[in-house]
């Protein structure tokens, strides 16, 4: 690690003042990924502002019915918020379906917006990285490509986001409050995080000079039929290979509107129009689920050592959509995937 | 701040480490520190106050061998800088047991033999601790779930979570 200053921000304003006069600075929060690639050298800001300060720690109703969440609610408080808990529960499995509560203590919710890929050459600076250092190439398309991305990647880059709180905020279709030198705006969901194409060193749209102030939820949380089913190495504590958010709203057996996105296969949570459109107006039987996971993933294109991914994630949008429309969501603590 | 030509902003340097200071009340005692800004709380603990309980094993947040509790929520103390904590209460495994009496948990490790090499307890301790508080695991698989984040290579998992149900007074 090298050596840095340390300030502290008094408000948002002072956050965004201070980010713009220092282009080596950055932003500290939970601080969870970005002291840990500080350690392996992969970030070196030399000034790291601390945000933690700063009233961004509540989680509010808005006019619309829906919920404001302040970018440092933690990932643990989040999760257990009795009105995430109840109104948006997938929200909440998806959040305790990653890290170690310790972590989750500590990481914001703005943080798991922002967190970099884990992607090993990534990760690894003796290595060609093109994320890390554009232009060096990418180490992944020819080496060890298990944990990496089917959909969406490019030449340069065949990185995964590695959230899984993201994955249910694509499928709830949330939207983001973010703050800059010119004001505020806010962001959809789906605009926020990017895919590789030849610029992977970006992972989001967000301007260097911003700062996430809050996430917001529509009303809708689908809390009657949703599942939030991840398939990882070990039963716990372990990213995505595969995950599913899956969400619907049913009229007895047709669906009326249907959500699915999906974690550890793209650059960012993977959600498919034509997919979801083609179960709108359906009934909830296995025929249809299959024709909805074989057209989002029409596209994909597996690599030497993840090719696996493609009927992993086929039968777990299957099954997943088969949880939503039982009502009988995956457990995060029981892992038997029923 | 010396820049000393480097092209990218990334590789500049800083000159002279500042020093700042940090107020941390640890174990019920409050300390006054001076330390450059990138020691993390583990290395605070461990190298300035000789709290040599709290272990580092990855120091990636990876096996939750330094798990310490901060103002009563568990945490990976390799992955927070002490700066970031000042004014924080923490409490590490050395400042569980009172007026010379086991806390709970350390009776329960010791009576469910719930280590071998001893690596990882106080991190495991720590982190039970921080679970108890939390009040969300009800049932064994609840308790392994949400122990997740502390690793032990000796395997003693089923011992450690019959302590853990000890304390909380399950069967």
């Amino acid at each position: 690690m090298i050596n840095f200053q340390y300030a502290r921000a008094t408000d948002v304003a002072d956050a965004v003042r201070q980010i713009a006069s220092d282009p080596a600075a950055k932003f500290i929060a939970g601080g969870t990924n970005l002291i840990d690639l500080m350690k392996e050298n992969v970030e070196r800001p030399t000034r790291l502002i601390d945000i933690t300060r700063l009233p961004l720690k509540t989680v509010e109703q808005t006019a619309e019915g829906g919920l404001r969440i302040g970018a440092l609610v933690p990932n643990s408080d989040l999760a257990y918020h009795p009105l995430i808990a109840q109104r948006y529960p997938i929200l909440a499995s998806a959040i305790l379906a990653g890290a170690s509560q310790q972590l989750r203590n500590m990481a914001s919710t703005g943080g798991n917006l922002l967190q970099r890929t884990r992607c090993y050459y990534f990760y690894d600076t003796a290595t060609p990285c093109n994320k890390r250092e554009p232009g060096s190439g990418c180490s992944a398309i020819n080496g060890l490509n298990r944990m990496h991305a089917i959909l969406g990647t490019s030449d340069a880059c065949i990185a995964t986001h590695p959230s899984d709180m993201c994955v249910a905020l694509a499928a709830l279709e949330a939207k983001l409050h973010v703050a800059g030198p010119s004001g505020e705006r806010t962001i959809a969901f789906a605009d926020f995080h990017r895919l590789p194409g030849d610029t992977p060193e970006r992972d989001t749209n967000l301007e260097r000079n911003e700062i996430v102030t809050a996430v917001e939820l529509p009303p809708r949380g689908f809390a009657a039929n949703y599942t939030y089913l991840k398939i990882r190495d070990r039963l716990s504590y372990a990213f995505a290979l595969v995950s599913i958010a899956a969400a619907l709203e049913l009229d007895g057996t047709t669906i009326k509107e249907a959500r699915l996105a999906l974690g550890g296969v793209a650059h960012k949570p993977w959600r498919d129009a034509a997919a979801e459109a083609a179960l709108r107006g359906q009934p909830t039987n296995p025929a249809s689920f299959s024709r909805a996971a074989d057209l989002l993933l029409r596209e994909a294109k597996g690599y030497e050592h993840n090719s696996f991914k493609l009927e992993l994630a086929r039968r777990g949008i299957v099954r997943a959509l088969t949880q939503a429309a039982q009502g009988t969501p995956q457990s995060q603590s029981n892992k038997k995937i029923r | 701040m010396a820049q000393t030509g480097a092209s990218k902003a990334s590789e500049r340097r800083i000159g002279v480490p500042e020093k700042v200071p940090v107020v941390l009340t640890v174990n019920g005692t409050q300390t006054k520190l001076e330390l450059a800004p990138w020691t993390t709380l583990l290395d605070a603990l461990r190298e300035r106050l000789g709290l040599t309980g709290t272990k580092k094993g990855c120091d990636h947040g990876q096996c939750g061998a330094c798990t310490v509790l901060v103002n009563g929520r568990r945490i990976n103390s390799c992955l927070t800088f002490a700066v970031m904590q000042d004014g924080a209460k923490v409490t590490t495994i050395e400042g569980l047991a009172t007026d010379g009496k086991l806390h709970a948990l350390q009776q329960a490790f010791i009576d469910h033999d719930a280590f071998q090499c001893g690596y990882c307890t106080p991190g495991q301790i720590c982190s039970a601790a921080g679970l108890i508080a939390e009040g969300k695991a009800k049932s064994a698989d609840e308790i392994r779930e949400l122990m997740s984040g502390n690793i032990c290579r000796c395997g003693a998992y089923p011992n450690i979570v019959a302590a853990i149900q000890q304390v909380m007074g399950q069967p």
